[in-house]
Protein backbone atom coordinates (compact mmCIF):
# COMPACT_ATOMS: atom_id res chain seq x y z
CA UNK A 1 0.00 0.00 0.00
CA UNK A 2 2.04 2.60 1.28
CA UNK A 3 5.62 0.72 1.56
CA UNK A 4 5.79 0.98 5.14
CA UNK A 5 6.48 -2.81 5.82
CA UNK A 6 7.88 -2.28 9.30
CA UNK A 7 4.81 0.31 10.52
CA UNK A 8 2.24 -2.25 9.02
CA UNK A 9 3.50 -5.11 10.61
CA UNK A 10 3.93 -3.43 13.79
CA UNK A 11 0.39 -2.31 13.57
CA UNK A 12 -1.13 -5.81 12.89
CA UNK A 13 0.62 -7.51 16.39
CA UNK A 14 -0.55 -4.29 18.04
CA UNK A 15 -4.01 -3.46 16.59
CA UNK A 16 -5.30 -7.20 15.97
CA UNK A 17 -4.41 -8.46 19.12
CA UNK A 18 -3.77 -6.51 22.38
CA UNK A 19 -5.64 -2.73 21.81
CA UNK A 20 -9.14 -4.67 21.09
CA UNK A 21 -8.14 -7.61 24.14
CA UNK A 22 -7.75 -4.52 26.43
CA UNK A 23 -10.95 -2.66 25.40
CA UNK A 24 -13.07 -5.56 25.59
CA UNK A 25 -11.44 -6.52 29.42
CA UNK A 26 -12.55 -3.07 30.09
CA UNK A 27 -16.03 -3.59 29.09
CA UNK A 28 -16.54 -6.32 30.59
CA UNK A 29 -14.98 -4.69 34.06
CA UNK A 30 -17.52 -1.72 33.51
CA UNK A 31 -20.23 -1.69 31.75
CA UNK A 32 -21.94 -3.43 28.93
CA UNK A 33 -24.18 -0.99 27.41
CA UNK A 34 -23.56 3.10 26.97
CA UNK A 35 -26.37 5.03 27.65
CA UNK A 36 -28.06 5.94 24.71
CA UNK A 37 -27.60 9.31 23.20
CA UNK A 38 -30.65 11.58 23.05
CA UNK A 39 -29.78 13.45 20.52
CA UNK A 40 -27.92 14.11 17.53
CA UNK A 41 -25.27 16.74 18.28
CA UNK A 42 -25.23 19.45 16.10
CA UNK A 43 -23.01 21.57 17.82
CA UNK A 44 -20.72 19.08 17.85
CA UNK A 45 -20.93 18.37 14.41
CA UNK A 46 -20.77 21.87 13.35
CA UNK A 47 -17.17 22.17 15.06
CA UNK A 48 -16.46 18.94 13.53
CA UNK A 49 -17.89 20.03 10.11
CA UNK A 50 -15.69 23.68 9.79
CA UNK A 51 -12.69 21.97 11.35
CA UNK A 52 -12.19 19.20 8.63
CA UNK A 53 -13.26 21.98 6.12
CA UNK A 54 -10.09 24.22 7.30
CA UNK A 55 -7.92 21.05 7.46
CA UNK A 56 -9.16 20.14 3.73
CA UNK A 57 -8.53 23.69 2.50
CA UNK A 58 -4.78 23.53 4.34
CA UNK A 59 -4.21 20.22 2.09
CA UNK A 60 -4.18 22.90 -1.30
CA UNK A 61 -0.44 23.61 -0.04
CA UNK A 62 0.71 19.82 0.35
CA UNK A 63 2.85 18.43 -2.30
CA UNK A 64 1.43 16.20 -4.38
CA UNK A 65 0.46 12.58 -2.92
CA UNK A 66 3.26 10.41 -3.58
CA UNK A 67 5.44 12.89 -5.57
CA UNK A 68 8.50 12.26 -5.23
CA UNK A 69 10.12 15.85 -5.01
CA UNK A 70 8.79 16.74 -1.58
CA UNK A 71 10.66 18.69 0.51
CA UNK A 72 10.25 15.85 2.82
CA UNK A 73 12.64 13.19 1.09
CA UNK A 74 15.11 15.59 -0.06
CA UNK A 75 17.06 16.09 3.37
CA UNK A 76 17.79 13.82 5.73
CA UNK A 77 15.90 10.67 4.40
CA UNK A 78 17.87 10.81 1.15
CA UNK A 79 21.19 10.97 3.33
CA UNK A 80 19.89 7.55 5.86
CA UNK A 81 18.99 5.81 2.54
CA UNK A 82 22.55 6.25 0.94
CA UNK A 83 24.82 5.72 3.78
CA UNK A 84 23.16 4.11 6.19
CA UNK A 85 24.84 0.69 5.13
CA UNK A 86 27.59 1.30 5.20
CA UNK A 87 27.47 3.23 8.29
CA UNK A 88 25.91 0.75 10.39
CA UNK A 89 25.90 -2.59 8.20
CA UNK A 90 21.77 -2.92 8.67
CA UNK A 91 20.26 -3.13 4.81
CA UNK A 92 16.37 -2.61 7.02
CA UNK A 93 16.79 1.53 7.07
CA UNK A 94 14.23 1.69 9.34
CA UNK A 95 16.12 -0.50 12.43
CA UNK A 96 19.16 1.24 11.35
CA UNK A 97 17.57 4.93 11.72
CA UNK A 98 15.60 3.57 14.61
CA UNK A 99 18.11 1.99 17.10
CA UNK A 100 21.31 3.83 15.82
CA UNK A 101 20.35 7.36 14.18
CA UNK A 102 17.79 8.14 16.55
CA UNK A 103 18.20 5.67 19.43
CA UNK A 104 18.21 8.28 22.08
CA UNK A 105 14.79 9.07 20.95
CA UNK A 106 13.51 5.08 20.87
CA UNK A 107 15.15 5.23 24.40
CA UNK A 108 12.71 7.74 25.47
CA UNK A 109 9.73 5.76 23.77
CA UNK A 110 10.66 3.03 25.84
CA UNK A 111 11.08 4.77 29.02
CA UNK A 112 7.33 5.83 27.94
CA UNK A 113 6.08 2.75 27.43
CA UNK A 114 7.83 1.64 30.84
CA UNK A 115 6.09 4.38 32.53
CA UNK A 116 2.63 3.73 31.89
CA UNK A 117 2.69 0.12 32.51
CA UNK A 118 3.78 1.65 36.01
CA UNK A 119 0.83 3.44 35.71
CA UNK A 120 -1.47 0.88 35.16
CA UNK A 121 -0.22 -1.47 37.80
CA UNK A 122 -0.13 1.67 40.30
CA UNK A 123 -3.95 1.57 38.93
CA UNK A 124 -5.35 -1.56 39.15
CA UNK A 125 -2.96 -4.13 40.65
CA UNK A 126 -4.81 -6.07 43.44
CA UNK A 127 -3.80 -4.50 46.73
CA UNK A 128 -4.01 -6.33 50.35
CA UNK A 129 -8.08 -5.29 50.65
CA UNK A 130 -8.90 -6.06 46.85
CA UNK A 131 -8.72 -9.77 46.55
CA UNK A 132 -8.23 -11.35 42.94
CA UNK A 133 -10.54 -13.54 41.72
CA UNK A 134 -10.33 -16.32 38.93
CA UNK A 135 -13.40 -16.68 37.65
CA UNK A 136 -13.95 -19.77 35.62
CA UNK A 137 -14.16 -18.96 32.39
CA UNK A 138 -16.34 -20.96 29.50
CA UNK A 139 -13.23 -20.93 27.42
CA UNK A 140 -11.44 -23.37 29.75
CA UNK A 141 -13.56 -26.27 28.37
CA UNK A 142 -13.01 -26.11 24.65
CA UNK A 143 -10.77 -28.69 23.95
CA UNK A 144 -10.30 -28.21 20.65
CA UNK A 145 -9.08 -24.46 21.02
CA UNK A 146 -6.60 -25.96 24.11
CA UNK A 147 -4.85 -28.26 21.74
CA UNK A 148 -4.60 -26.29 18.77
CA UNK A 149 -3.26 -22.87 20.68
CA UNK A 150 -0.96 -25.48 22.55
CA UNK A 151 0.25 -25.91 18.91
CA UNK A 152 0.32 -22.63 18.02
CA UNK A 153 2.06 -21.08 20.81
CA UNK A 154 5.84 -22.27 20.37
CA UNK A 155 5.32 -21.58 17.08
CA UNK A 156 4.29 -17.67 17.69
CA UNK A 157 7.22 -17.58 20.48
CA UNK A 158 9.52 -19.09 17.21
CA UNK A 159 8.17 -16.20 15.17
CA UNK A 160 8.95 -13.23 17.46
CA UNK A 161 12.38 -14.75 18.40
CA UNK A 162 12.98 -14.56 13.86
CA UNK A 163 11.43 -11.36 13.95
CA UNK A 164 13.38 -9.63 16.61
CA UNK A 165 16.72 -11.10 15.36
CA UNK A 166 15.65 -10.82 11.45
CA UNK A 167 15.07 -6.76 11.98
CA UNK A 168 18.51 -5.78 10.87
CA UNK A 169 17.63 -7.43 7.04
CA UNK A 170 13.80 -7.63 6.79
CA UNK A 171 10.69 -6.28 8.22
CA UNK A 172 10.99 -6.40 12.56
CA UNK A 173 12.26 -5.53 15.54
CA UNK A 174 12.47 -5.08 18.77
CA UNK A 175 8.68 -3.45 19.11
CA UNK A 176 7.07 -6.14 16.91
CA UNK A 177 9.01 -9.25 18.41
CA UNK A 178 8.01 -7.96 22.13
CA UNK A 179 4.35 -7.89 20.95
CA UNK A 180 4.12 -10.60 19.19
CA UNK A 181 5.82 -12.81 22.19
CA UNK A 182 3.99 -11.23 24.41
CA UNK A 183 0.64 -12.20 22.46
CA UNK A 184 1.83 -15.82 22.62
CA UNK A 185 1.79 -15.55 26.44
CA UNK A 186 -1.95 -13.45 26.23
CA UNK A 187 -3.46 -16.49 24.27
CA UNK A 188 -2.02 -18.62 27.15
CA UNK A 189 -3.76 -16.74 29.78
CA UNK A 190 -7.01 -17.01 27.84
CA UNK A 191 -7.20 -19.87 27.16
CA UNK A 192 -5.73 -21.60 30.61
CA UNK A 193 -6.30 -18.89 33.14
CA UNK A 194 -3.72 -15.84 34.26
CA UNK A 195 -3.43 -18.09 37.22
CA UNK A 196 -1.34 -20.62 34.84
CA UNK A 197 -0.13 -17.53 32.78
CA UNK A 198 1.37 -16.49 36.24
CA UNK A 199 3.53 -19.36 36.83
CA UNK A 200 5.29 -19.06 33.34
CA UNK A 201 5.70 -15.43 33.60
CA UNK A 202 5.61 -14.30 37.29
CA UNK A 203 4.93 -10.83 38.79
CA UNK A 204 8.09 -10.88 39.75
CA UNK A 205 9.69 -12.33 36.31
CA UNK A 206 8.04 -9.44 34.67
CA UNK A 207 8.91 -6.33 36.67
CA UNK A 208 12.75 -7.57 36.38
CA UNK A 209 12.22 -7.76 33.01
CA UNK A 210 10.78 -4.49 31.93
CA UNK A 211 13.18 -3.01 34.44
CA UNK A 212 16.25 -4.84 32.34
CA UNK A 213 14.94 -3.88 28.85
CA UNK A 214 15.94 -0.40 29.16
CA UNK A 215 18.96 -1.20 31.99
CA UNK A 216 20.29 -2.88 28.61
CA UNK A 217 19.59 -0.43 26.08
CA UNK A 218 20.57 2.61 28.52
CA UNK A 219 23.57 -0.01 29.58
CA UNK A 220 24.82 -0.08 25.68
CA UNK A 221 24.70 3.92 26.09
CA UNK A 222 27.06 4.18 28.92
CA UNK A 223 29.20 1.44 27.92
CA UNK A 224 29.87 3.39 24.67
CA UNK A 225 30.63 6.48 27.16
CA UNK A 226 32.96 4.46 28.75
CA UNK A 227 34.71 3.71 25.66
CA UNK A 228 35.53 7.57 24.74
CA UNK A 229 32.45 8.03 22.69
CA UNK A 230 29.24 9.82 23.26
CA UNK A 231 26.34 8.47 25.08
CA UNK A 232 24.45 5.53 22.10
CA UNK A 233 27.44 6.30 19.76
CA UNK A 234 27.99 2.66 19.62
CA UNK A 235 31.13 3.04 17.50
CA UNK A 236 33.14 2.88 20.17
CA UNK A 237 32.07 0.00 21.51
CA UNK A 238 34.90 -2.02 19.71
CA UNK A 239 36.64 -3.46 16.65
CA UNK A 240 35.35 -2.26 13.38
CA UNK A 241 32.77 0.64 12.81
CA UNK A 242 30.28 -1.80 11.07
CA UNK A 243 30.69 -4.54 13.34
CA UNK A 244 30.62 -2.37 16.51
CA UNK A 245 27.34 -0.41 15.10
CA UNK A 246 25.54 -3.94 14.45
CA UNK A 247 26.60 -5.04 18.03
CA UNK A 248 24.77 -1.80 19.15
CA UNK A 249 22.23 -2.13 17.23
CA UNK A 250 21.05 -6.04 18.18
CA UNK A 251 21.57 -4.52 21.95
CA UNK A 252 19.36 -2.19 22.10
CA UNK A 253 16.44 -3.85 20.08
CA UNK A 254 16.98 -6.56 22.12
CA UNK A 255 16.39 -4.21 25.07
CA UNK A 256 13.54 -2.76 23.35
CA UNK A 257 12.08 -6.56 22.90
CA UNK A 258 12.35 -7.65 26.51
CA UNK A 259 10.94 -3.93 28.43
CA UNK A 260 8.00 -4.39 25.56
CA UNK A 261 6.90 -7.60 25.78
CA UNK A 262 7.20 -7.86 29.72
CA UNK A 263 5.17 -4.70 29.93
CA UNK A 264 2.18 -6.13 27.42
CA UNK A 265 2.24 -8.80 29.55
CA UNK A 266 1.87 -7.86 32.58
CA UNK A 267 -0.55 -4.64 31.79
CA UNK A 268 -3.00 -7.68 29.99
CA UNK A 269 -2.71 -10.07 33.16
CA UNK A 270 -3.66 -6.93 35.48
CA UNK A 271 -6.71 -6.45 33.16
CA UNK A 272 -7.69 -9.86 33.48
CA UNK A 273 -6.93 -10.34 36.99
CA UNK A 274 -9.00 -7.55 37.92
CA UNK A 275 -11.78 -8.40 39.91
CA UNK A 276 -15.53 -6.81 38.89
CA UNK A 277 -15.74 -4.80 42.32
CA UNK A 278 -19.89 -3.74 42.86
CA UNK A 279 -20.13 -0.75 44.97
CA UNK A 280 -22.25 -1.47 47.80
CA UNK A 281 -24.97 1.07 47.54
CA UNK A 282 -25.29 4.00 50.03
CA UNK A 283 -27.85 4.13 52.58
CA UNK A 284 -29.79 7.29 53.45
CA UNK A 285 -26.98 8.97 56.36
CA UNK A 286 -23.94 6.87 55.22
CA UNK A 287 -22.09 9.81 54.52
CA UNK B 1 -8.60 11.66 -8.97
CA UNK B 2 -7.21 15.13 -7.26
CA UNK B 3 -3.53 14.60 -5.99
CA UNK B 4 -4.99 14.94 -2.53
CA UNK B 5 -7.49 12.53 -2.16
CA UNK B 6 -5.96 10.15 0.42
CA UNK B 7 -5.09 13.32 2.65
CA UNK B 8 -9.14 14.00 2.48
CA UNK B 9 -9.87 10.73 3.43
CA UNK B 10 -7.49 10.94 6.11
CA UNK B 11 -8.96 14.31 7.40
CA UNK B 12 -12.49 12.13 7.30
CA UNK B 13 -11.16 9.78 9.26
CA UNK B 14 -9.84 12.52 11.82
CA UNK B 15 -12.88 14.00 12.01
CA UNK B 16 -15.08 10.76 12.74
CA UNK B 17 -12.68 10.39 15.62
CA UNK B 18 -12.92 13.87 16.99
CA UNK B 19 -16.66 14.04 16.85
CA UNK B 20 -16.57 10.79 18.70
CA UNK B 21 -14.50 12.64 21.94
CA UNK B 22 -16.51 15.66 21.62
CA UNK B 23 -20.26 14.34 21.31
CA UNK B 24 -19.87 10.93 23.47
CA UNK B 25 -20.47 11.08 27.11
CA UNK B 26 -19.53 7.50 27.78
CA UNK B 27 -15.97 7.29 28.38
CA UNK B 28 -14.52 4.07 26.62
CA UNK B 29 -16.40 5.70 23.63
CA UNK B 30 -14.09 8.79 23.99
CA UNK B 31 -11.13 6.88 24.14
CA UNK B 32 -12.16 4.90 20.99
CA UNK B 33 -12.46 7.82 19.02
CA UNK B 34 -9.25 8.98 20.04
CA UNK B 35 -7.74 6.15 18.95
CA UNK B 36 -9.55 6.54 15.70
CA UNK B 37 -7.77 9.81 15.48
CA UNK B 38 -4.49 8.26 16.79
CA UNK B 39 -4.90 6.17 13.71
CA UNK B 40 -5.10 8.81 11.10
CA UNK B 41 -2.14 11.01 12.53
CA UNK B 42 -0.43 7.44 11.45
CA UNK B 43 -1.35 7.35 8.33
CA UNK B 44 -1.14 11.00 7.77
CA UNK B 45 2.64 10.31 8.37
CA UNK B 46 3.12 7.64 6.61
CA UNK B 47 1.00 9.11 3.68
CA UNK B 48 3.72 11.78 3.65
CA UNK B 49 6.24 9.51 2.95
CA UNK B 50 5.36 7.32 0.64
CA UNK B 51 6.60 7.78 -3.13
CA UNK B 52 5.01 6.45 -5.77
CA UNK B 53 6.80 3.89 -7.42
CA UNK B 54 8.56 3.45 -4.43
CA UNK B 55 9.82 0.12 -2.47
CA UNK B 56 9.90 0.19 0.95
CA UNK B 57 12.82 0.85 2.56
CA UNK B 58 15.41 -2.02 3.20
CA UNK B 59 18.75 -1.22 1.06
CA UNK B 60 19.38 -4.09 -1.96
CA UNK B 61 20.86 -3.80 -4.86
CA UNK B 62 18.72 -3.77 -7.72
CA UNK B 63 16.42 -0.80 -6.22
CA UNK B 64 16.85 2.96 -7.06
CA UNK B 65 13.79 4.40 -5.02
CA UNK B 66 12.50 3.72 -1.81
CA UNK B 67 9.84 5.18 0.27
CA UNK B 68 11.11 7.65 3.06
CA UNK B 69 12.20 5.83 6.17
CA UNK B 70 11.89 8.43 8.65
CA UNK B 71 8.09 8.90 9.13
CA UNK B 72 8.02 4.90 9.13
CA UNK B 73 10.36 5.28 12.22
CA UNK B 74 7.98 7.87 14.13
CA UNK B 75 4.89 6.10 13.46
CA UNK B 76 6.57 2.34 14.36
CA UNK B 77 7.69 3.51 18.18
CA UNK B 78 4.66 5.96 18.58
CA UNK B 79 2.12 2.86 18.18
CA UNK B 80 3.57 0.62 20.89
CA UNK B 81 3.54 3.80 22.79
CA UNK B 82 -0.15 4.56 21.65
CA UNK B 83 -1.26 1.05 23.08
CA UNK B 84 0.69 1.60 26.28
CA UNK B 85 -0.91 4.57 26.86
CA UNK B 86 -4.45 3.18 26.14
CA UNK B 87 -4.02 0.70 28.57
CA UNK B 88 -3.15 3.46 31.21
CA UNK B 89 -6.53 5.55 30.05
CA UNK B 90 -8.70 1.99 30.08
CA UNK B 91 -7.16 1.45 33.73
CA UNK B 92 -8.27 5.04 34.76
CA UNK B 93 -11.63 4.13 34.13
CA UNK B 94 -11.55 0.99 35.68
CA UNK B 95 -10.87 2.93 38.60
CA UNK B 96 -13.10 5.81 37.81
CA UNK B 97 -15.82 3.11 37.34
CA UNK B 98 -15.35 1.05 40.81
CA UNK B 99 -15.17 4.63 42.06
CA UNK B 100 -18.27 6.34 41.38
CA UNK B 101 -20.19 3.58 39.56
CA UNK B 102 -20.33 5.13 36.03
CA UNK B 103 -18.22 5.68 33.22
CA UNK B 104 -21.29 8.40 31.75
CA UNK B 105 -19.57 11.68 31.94
CA UNK B 106 -22.58 13.56 32.71
CA UNK B 107 -23.16 11.42 35.65
CA UNK B 108 -19.94 11.63 37.02
CA UNK B 109 -20.48 15.76 36.44
CA UNK B 110 -23.68 15.35 38.82
CA UNK B 111 -22.18 12.87 41.50
CA UNK B 112 -19.48 15.87 42.11
CA UNK B 113 -21.93 18.68 42.17
CA UNK B 114 -23.78 16.58 44.66
CA UNK B 115 -20.55 16.12 47.44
Amino acid sequence: MMDAADVAFTEAAVGAGISTLLLLKTLALTRRYAKPQKRRNWLALSVVSVTGCLLIYGTADLPAYGSADAPAHQHLSAYYLEKSVEETGVPNVVTAILASYRGFDTMGELVVIFIAGVGVLSLISPTSNVKSTTSGSFLYEHTVLRIVSKMLMPLIMMFALYVQFHGDYGPGGGFQAGVIFASAIILYSILFGPEAARTVMSDRVTRLLAAFGILLYAGTGFAAMLNGGAFLDYTYLGGQQVSAQMLGIFLVELGVGITVAAVMVRVFLEFDQRPVIKLPVLKEGDL
Amino acid sequence: MPDQLAYWLIIGLMMVGLYIVIAHANLIKKIIGLSIMQVSVFMLYIGIGYIEGGAIPIIDAKTVLYSNPIPHVLILTAIVVGIATVALALALIIRINEAFGTIEEEELAEGAGEQ
